[in-house]
């Protein structure tokens, strides 16, 4: 019995392997699941004089995504965002995350902005409360402000559809 | 026209690679020597058109053929041309065909130096790596082609992963892909070995020099890896435990512990089971290697595009792969019949306490690399596993086998004498001891690790000089005369227990006393860290030929002597506009001196700046030469030669006798 040992360890890792394929080790659960978002008062791009908070958000379901104008997978998924902002689903704040180069407005403008506000965060730190790994990050916010889901990568039909759609459903929003 | 010739050549040499496989074989189970010789020819055509096919696409990266997907993604037209020759092989496709390119190398080099086999092992090993090529050229073709077109064609490339722009990065992957495939030599011989129902010594004999070469390459190869990181990652760190490196470590450990267990089997006839099953889980982790680089089932810094119909397909070949051998192993495990005896203290079982230990090591690694895995598989979380598992693991696991490693050679086969060893190495052990107890002391304060890694360090330098004393007492001539008379086997087993011994004096010492400091630096500033002094004198722009820097200038001194001037670099890389450190080390035998810059503070010029004194950090890479070295004498040695001659002559009558 003793020879067929190895095979039958090697039959078990190939199970663990197979259920590995389908899991995504980069995507670390947010602590902040259930939990508040983390308050921050940010300048709003274009308008140094405003500022956002998400306190301004209370009441409302919303969605905070983080992007950036150098990040190319963001414009991946800016024509689903633009889709979800004119059919007037759930409001979208889109925080501006490490723009040294102030290429937001310009670019919003050209491409049209799915966002009711861009508060700006240039040295990232609202980023690092927050736990930003990378951009596009986006968080589903509830009326009580707390955080509900998180997703790390660009939304695509699909996450929309599976991840996004049944939460919002479940938040009655 | 060029990436198209490519493909096609691809498709020829995975064509050949079938022949190579399914005729020999049956050849081989039905004794026709006319299938049997197609294998040799069969081998060579599949390496010269997976040659074809690399050239070209080594071509197309020359040439910035940026209508090839590939190259647009992984190449750029101001890509210095040496890195654009490296970015043949630094994605994911380019690797792959690197790997078949390897195999098909092993399988030629198998196919000239073969002669002395019996015709149905020579071609049933190749009958073997044909299959594995079959495999590989598969995957190739139906999931990662490297020669995708990109229409309409991109006007410029992505360019490199500025990481990849060094030049240790040239050699790694073809050294390290050198010996993990490499392995699939020894892998094949046990198949065929397990499919002749024949494991004799003979078997051990021919496996053993294949197996020392494609070690001693996969010991470069991690080597140039680990010197890669330390230099190029900016932290100072020469192994992180990384799930790829332990890809790549992990092959390296069980090729150890088999290149051991064949010299048992070899001179005594003894482990023979265990030895072949050594043989095809050491290729398995190469496999195994290749599968978690490839399939994103674990995340690591090499962010390859990972991609699940990647990942199954390799799966699916690997549970063939290694289900399939092993199946084989457990159906004719009962076949093989042991060897002599030994007694409980003897070299074989002292061989065999080394093995047991490198198993036990292994696990351990292999354990704490998949345990992410496992727990997120059954849905208990995401965890990750770091070096301080690892080190408490692995160093308490190896400390006895380094002991070990300083008696297994002096004794005899069979039966050995304890109190005779005991005897002769009575004074290296004090010696040992007092190295290990007093040396801490003269470094930076006493440190138990530091002392045990110099006890073990200097026990088996002691324990190679007994050796050799031990060798010499005997035969006649002047001690030159005698020492060139030793086998190459003797001198290349020494030379490598002696990298150890550097290697292990190195990590005792760079593990334990090196010292780092993040200093905020302005012009004109100064820092001191081990004695020495930086001072900052700023930084200027700097062109690159496809990025832009800092570089920065820190004088070193030491009691007021200068000692080198230092230009660390942060790099924005033109296409991805990504950003990379570039350290700055000043080396010598005794320590480095290593600054990195973090980032700019102000607009007068402040920046953060890493300063680092790594004391016997290069021991470690001269100890890895040293095994090299050693591995490359003890596979030279001139009995497998004498093997190779003799059996030339009366050829037909070792195809009988076999």
């Amino acid at each position: 019995m003793k020879r067929w040992l190895p095979l039958v360890l090697f039959v078990v890792l190939v199970g663990f392997f197979a259920k590995g394929l389908f899991l995504n080790p980069r995507e670390v659960p947010s602590p902040f699941i259930g939990r508040n978002a983390p308050a921050f008062t940010l300048p709003l791009v274009g308008d140094a004089n405003a500022a956002f908070s998400p306190a301004d958000m209370k009441g409302k379901t919303w969605m905070l995504n983080v992007w950036a104008p150098w990040c190319v997978s963001c414009r991946q998924e800016h024509p689903l965002l633009m889709q979800i902002a004119q059919s007037g689903r759930i409001p979208i704040v889109g925080l501006n995350w490490k723009d040294k180069d102030r290429e937001a407005a310009p670019l919003l403008a050209r491409t049209g902005s799915p966002y009711v506000a861009v508060p700006e965060d240039l040295d990232g730190r609202v980023g690092i409360d927050y736990g930003v790994t990378g951009t596009p990050e986006t968080y589903l916010i509830d009326q009580a402000g707390i955080v509900r889901l998180k997703h790390i990568g660009p939304i695509s039909p699909e996450v929309w559809k599976t991840k996004f759609e049944p939460k919002l459903k479940e938040l009655g929003a | 026209m060029i990436p198209e010739l490519g493909h096609f050549a691809l498709i020829i040499a995975l064509l050949l690679a079938l022949t190579q496989a399914i005729l020999p074989l049956v050849g081989a189970q039905r004794g026709n020597l006319t299938l049997m010789a197609v294998a040799r020819p069969a081998a060579q055509g599949q390496f010269l058109f997976t040659a074809i096919a690399f050239a070209c696409l080594a071509y197309s990266f020359l040439t910035n053929d940026f209508s090839v997907e590939n190259v647009a993604r992984n190449s750029f037209s101001q890509l210095p041309e040496v890195y654009r020759l490296t970015a043949t092989w630094g994605s994911h496709e380019g690797s792959l065909l690197l790997w078949v390119l390897t195999l098909g190398f092993w399988s030629t080099a198998v196919s000239v130096f073969s002669r002395h086999l019996p015709e149905d092992m020579a071609a049933r090993v190749i009958g073997v790596m044909g299959l594995i090529s079959v495999g590989f050229l598969a995957f190739l073709l139906t999931t990662s082609n490297p020669f995708e077109r990109l229409l309409p064609a991109a006007m410029d490339g992505n360019d490199m992963n500025p990481l990849l722009q060094d030049w240790g990065m040239i050699i790694h992957p073809p050294m390290l892909y050198m010996g993990y495939v490499g392995f699939a030599v020894a892998f094949a011989f046990a198949i065929a070995a397990l499919l002749s129902g024949k494991m004799d010594v003979a078997w051990a004999r021919w496996s053993r020099p294949w197996t020392t070469v494609a070690w001693a390459f996969l010991t470069f190869g991690i080597m140039l890896g680990s010197w890669w990181a330390y230099r190029e990652l900016g932290w100072g760190g020469w192994w992180f435990w990384d799930p790829t490196e332990n890809a790549s470590f992990m092959p390296w450990i069980a090729g150890t512990a088999l290149i051991h267990s064949l010299a048992v089997t070899e001179k005594r006839g003894a482990f023979k089971a265990w030895t072949v099953l050594l043989a095809l889980v050491v290729f398995s982790l190469s496999l195994l290697g290749t599968f978690l680089v490839r399939s994103g089932v674990l995340s690591s810094v090499h962010a390859f595009a990972t991609d699940p119909a990647r990942g199954a397909f390799i799966l699916g070949f690997l549970a063939v792969v290694i289900g399939g051998s092993l199946a084989l192993y457990a159906w004719r495990a009962p076949k093989m019949v042991t060897g002599s005896g030994f007694t409980w203290f003897s070299r074989e079982s002292l061989l065999l306490a080394n093995n047991v230990i490198l198993m036990a090591a292994l696990g351990s690694v292999l354990l704490g690399t998949l345990y992410p895995l496992f727990i997120d598989a059954m849905g208990l979380g995401k965890i990750s596993v770091g070096p301080p598992y690892f080190n408490a693991v692995f160093v308490p696991l190896m400390a006895p086998a380094l002991f070990l490693m300083g008696i297994g050679p002096l004794a005899r086969w069979k039966d050995a004498s304890l109190p005779d060893v005991v005897t002769r190495m009575k004074w290296a052990l004090g010696v040992a001891l007092a190295t290990g107890l007093l040396l801490p002391l003269t470094l930076d304060g006493f440190n138990p690790w530091a002392s045990l890694g110099f006890f073990l360090a200097a026990w088996i330098t002691l324990a190679v000089l007994a050796a050799f004393i031990d060798r010499l007492k005997h035969g006649q001539g002047g001690l030159l005369q005698k020492l060139a008379g030793l086998p190459r086997g003797f001198w290349g087993m020494q030379l490598a227990h002696l990298g150890m011994a550097i290697g292990v004096a190195g990590i005792a010492v760079v593990a334990n006393y090196s010292t780092e400091r993040d200093v905020r630096m302005e012009v004109g500033s100064y820092a001191e860290l081990a004695g020495y002094t930086f001072t900052f004198r700023g930084t200027t722009e700097h062109d690159g030929p496809n990025y832009r820097a800092a570089r920065g200038t820190l004088e070193v001194s030491q009691n007021g002597k200068p000692v080198a001037t230092l230009h660390p670099e942060k790099r924005i890389y033109n296409a991805s506009g990504s950003g990379m450190t570039e350290a700055a080390v000043h080396p010598n035998i005794f320590r480095d001196v290593y600054v990195a810059l973090g980032e700019q503070l102000d607009d007068q010029g402040a920046w953060t700046v890493r300063l680092f004194h790594k004391p016997f950090i290069n021991w470690l890479w001269f100890g890895a030469l040293f095994m090299v070295v050693g591995g490359f004498m003890a596979a030279s040695d001139k009995r497998y030669r004498i093997a190779l001659r003799r059996s030339e002559v009366p050829k037909h009558l070792a195809a009988q006798g076999a």
